[in-house]
Formats: structure tokens, C-alpha cells, sequence
């Protein structure tokens, strides 16, 4: 089923639909994190079913249309899961999901980080703590010219640590920007470890209401709550809503989950198999759920 | 005589010429980082007070908001003393500006050390090298009063990212003739000499010219190159005059180090082997003292740099 008109239609996709296409984001992260041998699997899966939900759902977008003037905005400010964003990207329709084999390598226009030459991707980003300043930015611009776009962004847990979020959320929250909606991807863990024990940004959400955001704590892995955040975010008003989804890094993939090993390593051609007959299983039940 | 010379500080100029080009650039709107009344933005703000968006004291979020407006359609400038703009947001300018190639133009005051009293923290002798080194990034350091609200226009007009140096000092007018025009990456030949080329940017051209007055009164024809986009380089210009002169002079208020200076060279030494002897702050950082006294000590003056071509020849 297409959904061209993302959140403006009426109907919604029913979660397994979703939990189909998230899975398919999953193999195509492993799948492209696996031909270019580098990349960042474990929070491309953390975040794939906001990924999935965001452009098969949530926004209002047009892969045919990638730069359609009304569209909502999406920016990946943890640009390291580029695998997860061009996944989605790619399963939606933007370009072949067969390209997702050339990410990272030399000639492809699937770069290691985002940007903004890929169909679909609104800014290049991955230095950490950017991505939200240009989304605030995006929202602001909508609020200047009365446009009625919203502005999504994605970022890390370990990316709190970065003092320009806190610069950005300061502005978003003084400016009212009801139009953004700041996603945290709080898998706990960062390269060095987790984050509690790198340098705590806990408590992630008194301290974006501090910043004078509305803030949601969700599963990021219940699309019933993702869906629901998201409805709550559009309908709060006079604040700029801030989503703390509580995820599990390397979702999916059995090796991969909670585990810092998997940040920012490619699975040889035996963990890849190993990785995508995971995939398969979950593919399968889904299936049987579906028949059943 | 000098008491007759009009001055006006170019940051005064891009804050006049800011207001002046708001209702022609319905999109145009201005982002400040605490200093609105120091970069002169201030002058447009009370204009326009609904576009003009002052960020707080947080300009690596600033830029990164300017690359999020133009992203939507918005011409974003950023205002910021240099050694902000263009150096604590460095990293911000060339990864949410720069590689994204968005139209975000930076306007960035108090560069160089006429910046004066406040010292070497505050001036920025780095930003022209900073800014050069980003790819598709247009630099310019406009001259005067004229030149600078030409360059602020032309920066609208041009669709891409842009960075002006601005300073706090007044400096004569220099360009107010009749037959001015202005286009990025245009040099112009301001005297015609033989004996030497000087290539000068900024408010170092205004030395360059009476520099050249002095070398005159003894028989020395000094050319007088002003340069005020420094990248694209109008390497047409600079070779052409070193052709004709045989040596050059470069003269910036910037580290000898990745401005004008250098530049020039990287032309030169590509296409015409010249002998070049570069002024400018020679690795060393400013100090406190007024911006008369700076520019004497390290030798950017009329003065100065008439000793410096007597050397050189």
C-alpha cells in the first residue's frame, strides 16, 4: 500500500504492515553495512522503527516529489545511522533498495554520512550536535512564512553530550517552535560504553523540560507508542515536543542487540548470515501473524 | 586634508546596507549572536524587528539555524565578531554551510586587530585563511564604506554560501567615484605603476594608496591592486600587474598565514613564478591599544608599508 500523502490521509497503516516494512529497513541496514564492510549497524536498528514509522506513516512526504515544497522535514542529527535512514529511504520508494549496496563506496551517491544531493535527505549531517540546529532552523522558517511543514530530527542518547544540543533546544524552547519534534534514541550506549558511564546526560527528559519542551517517554520498538507520541507531539501547542524513545541497540539482529561491539562495525559474511536468517525468522512470524 | 577624508566603519555599512536591501530581498533575514548593537545589525533590527532573530551567545547553533532557514528558502545572514563567526562556528560553517552548499551569507565584524583595546582574544587575524579553505566559499573583505554595501548586495544576489569581513574601525571612503562597479571576484586596479605591484584587501588598501604616494615622491611607481574577494581570486588581475611589475607586495590586517597573502601566491607561484613579500601579522597574535597604534606597530600604516616596499625593491 502507498501512502503518498503520509499523516494527511486518513487511513494508518496497521502495525504489521509497519513491523513488515521495519523489518525490511533492518535487512536493508545489515545488508548495506555488510557490502561496505564499515558503518554503523547497532543505532540504525535501534531507530528503525521510528525510521519506518516517520516516512510510511508520520510525514507528509512524496518519493516521487522528494523536494516538494510543503513537505514535512527530516533530519538525521545522529547522521552516523545514515544505513538505517537510506534504508527507509530506499524501502519507501525514494530510490532502489539494490543501491544500498554501494553505501560508503567510492562513486555512489550514498555517502558515509547524509547528505543532501541523496532523494529525500533535507540536510547533511553527522557531525554531532548540527543536525538539531538546522532543524530548529527548518522549524523556524516554517514559523516565519506561516508554513504549516513539520520538522522532524533524530538524535543520539550520546549525542547529548554535545553542548550545541543544548544550544539549539535552549532556542527551540524560547522560540515556541511547536512545529519541531526532537527524537531521542536512547539505546543507552555509546563507542566507549554506556553512557551513564562515558558522561550522563540522565535525566535525558527532565532535562529537555527544562528546556521548555513537552516530553514523551516511549518504547521505541511499540508502534502503538511511537504512534501516539507522535499524534501528541503534532497536537501540543506553544512548546516544541522532545520524544525519549527507550531502545535496544542492534534491535533484530540477535549478536548485535545491547551490545557496544556493534556500533560502528560491519558483520563479516558469517555474522552476516547469521544476521539476516534472524531477519528471515522474524519475517516468517510476522507472516503467521498475518495468517493467523 | 585628513580631517575633510569622510570615514565610516564598514560594520556601520552592513548594518545600512542590511535595512537598505530588506524590502528588495523579501527573504532576507538577519540572525545575531548577542551584538546586534556592536555588529551594527542593530540598525536593521529597529527596521525590522519581526527579521531580525538574535540567537543568544551560542553562534555554532546560530549557524547551524541560518543552514536550517535557507534550507526552507530563507537568505539567512549571521552576523558575529570574526574570531566567532568564523572561528568558534568554523566547524559549523563548513559541515551544516558549507558542504550542503546552502545561501547562507556570514557577516562577520571586529576581524583583525583594529578591533584594538579588547586585545588578542577578540581579534581574529585567522578568518580569511579559515573560510578560504572551505570549497564553493565565497570570501570577501570589501574596503570601504562603498565597496562593503556592494558586497553585501552582491552576496544576496549571489546564490550560495558567502562570508564578508567587516571592521570596527571608521576608515576613509575610498571608492566613491561615479564610474564604481562592483562584482565578486573583481579586483580593480586602483593606481597604475610599474616598478612594484601592491595587492591589498580590506583596510590595508587605503595604506597600499598612500604608501604608493610616498614611493611616488621618490621616483617609484607603485600599481595598487585592490583585492576584495579573496576567493575566487581574480587571478587575472594579480597576474597581469606582476607580469607588468616584476614583484609583488601583499598587504591584509590577517596572518600572513592563508589570507590574501597566500592567495596570491598560490597563483602566482602556479602560473607566473613572481618574487612576493606578504605583510600582514607575521604568526603572532595582536595585543591591546587603539587601532591607530595596532596598525602602526605591526606595520599595516601608509607608513609601514612604504618601509616595507623600500625594503623589498
Amino acid at each position: 500500500m502507498c501512502r503518498q500523502g503520509g499523516r494527511q490521509k486518513e487511513e494508518t497503516m496497521n502495525n504489521l504492515e509497519l513491523k513488515k516494512h521495519a523489518n525490511d529497513v533492518r535487512k536493508g541496514i545489515v545488508t548495506a553495512v555488510h557490502s561496505a564492510k564499515a558503518g554503523h549497524p547497532g543505532g540504525s536498528l535501534s531507530a528503525a522503527d521510528m525510521f519506518t514509522f516517520l516516512y510510511f506513516e508520520e510525514m507528509n512526504i512524496d518519493p516521487k516529489n522528494p523536494k516538494k515544497e510543503d513537505r514535512d522535514r527530516f533530519v538525521l542529527s545522529k547522521g552516523h545511522t545514515a544505513p538505517g535512514l537510506y534504508s527507509a529511504l530506499a524501502n519507501r520508494g525514494y530510490f532502489p533498495v539494490e543501491d544500498l549496496t554501494t553505501l560508503r563506496k567510492l562513486g555512489s551517491y550514498l555517502q558515509g554520512h547524509p547528505c543532501v544531493h541523496i532523494p529525500g535527505v533535507d540536510m547533511s549531517s553527522g557531525s554531532l550536535g548540527q543536525g538539531i540546529s538546522a532543524a530548529v532552523g527548518m522549524a523556524l522558517g516554517g514559523k516565519l512564512d506561516n508554513r504549516d511543514f513539520r520538522v522532524y530530527t533524530v538524535l543520539g542518547d550520546g549525542e547529548l553530550e554535545e553542548g550545541q544540543v543544548w544550544e539549539a533546544s535552549m532556542f527551540a524552547g524560547h522560540r515556541k517552535l511547536d512545529n519541531l519534534c526532537v527524537i531521542v534514541d536512547n539505546n543507552n550506549l555509546q563507542i566507549d560504553g554506556p553512557i551513564d558511564q562515558v558522561c550522563s546526560p540522565y535525566p535525558i527528559d527532565k532535562k529537555f523540560e527544562a528546556f521548555n519542551f513537552h516530553v514523551i517517554n516511549i518504547d521505541a520498538h511499540d508502534f502503538d507508542q511511537i504512534r501516539s507520541a507522535l499524534k501528541e507531539a503534532r497536537e501540543t501547542k506553544g512548546m516544541p515536543t522532545c520524544i525519549v524513545m527507550h531502545s535496544l541497540k542492534g534491535k533484530g539482529v540477535s549478536f548485535m542487540e545491547n551490545s557496544v561491539d556493534w556500533h560502528g562495525k560491519a558483520p563479516n559474511d558469517e555474522e552476516y548470515a547469521v544476521a539476516m536468517a534472524d531477519l528471515d525468522k522474524i519475517a516468517e512470524e510476522l507472516e503467521k501473524e498475518g495468517q493467523a | 586634508m585628513a580631517d575633510t577624508i569622510k570615514k565610516i566603519a564598514t560594520r556601520e555599512s552592513y548594518g545600512n546596507a542590511l535595512k537598505e536591501l530588506a524590502e528588495e530581498f523579501p527573504q532576507l533575514v538577519v540572525l545575531d549572536a548577542d551584538l546586534a548593537a556592536a555588529t551594527k545589525t542593530g540598525i536593521f533590527k529597529k527596521a525590522y524587528p519581526e527579521r531580525h532573530i538574535d540567537c543568544g551567545i551560542a553562534e555554532c547553533n546560530m549557524v547551524g539555524i541560518a543552514a536550517g532557514l535557507a534550507s526552507v528558502g530563507k537568505i539567512p545572514f549571521v552576523s558575529s565578531f570574526a574570531m566567532f563567526a568564523a572561528g568558534r562556528a568554523y566547524e559549523q560553517v563548513r559541515n551544516s554551510v558549507g558542504y550542503p552548499h546552502l545561501n547562507v551569507k556570514i557577516g562577520a565584524t571586529h576581524a583583525g586587530i583594529t578591533v584594538g583595546e579588547d586585545g588578542a582574544t577578540h581579534q581574529c587575524n585567522e578568518d580569511l585563511a579559515l573560510m578560504r579553505t572551505i570549497p564553493g566559499m565565497v570570501v570577501m573583505c570589501p574596503s570601504d564604506d562603498v565597496e562593503a554595501k556592494a558586497a553585501v548586495r552582491a552576496a544576496l544576489e549571489y546564490e550560495g554560501p558567502v562570508y564578508i569581513r567587516f571592521g570596527r574601525a571608521a576608515v576613509p571612503v575610498i571608492n566613491d567615484r561615479p564610474d564604481y562597479k562592483f562584482e565578486i571576484g573583481k579586483g580593480t586596479v586602483v593606481r597604475e605603476g610599474k616598478d612594484v605591484t601592491i595587492v591589498a584587501t580590506g583596510i590595508c588598501v587605503d595604506s597600499a594608496l598612500g604608501a604608493a604616494e610616498k614611493l611616488a615622491a621618490e621616483g617609484i611607481s607603485a600599481e595598487v591592486v585592490n583585492i576584495c574577494t579573496i576567493k575566487p581570486l581574480d587571478e587575472e588581475i594579480v597576474i597581469n600587474s606582476a607580469r607588468k611589475t616584476g614583484k609583488v607586495v601583499t598587504v591584509e590586517e590577517h596572518s600572513v598565514i592563508g589570507g590574501l597573502g597566500s592567495a596570491v601566491c598560490d597563483c602566482l607561484c602556479a602560473k607566473l613564478p613572481t618574487p612576493v613579500k606578504k605583510l600582514g601579522m607575521q604568526d603572532v597574535f595582536g595585543e591591546s591599544g587603539s587601532a591607530a597604534a595596532l596598525v602602526a606597530k605591526y606595520g599595516l600604516d601608509a607608513e609601514g608599508v612604504y618601509k616595507s616596499v623600500k625594503e623589498f625593491l
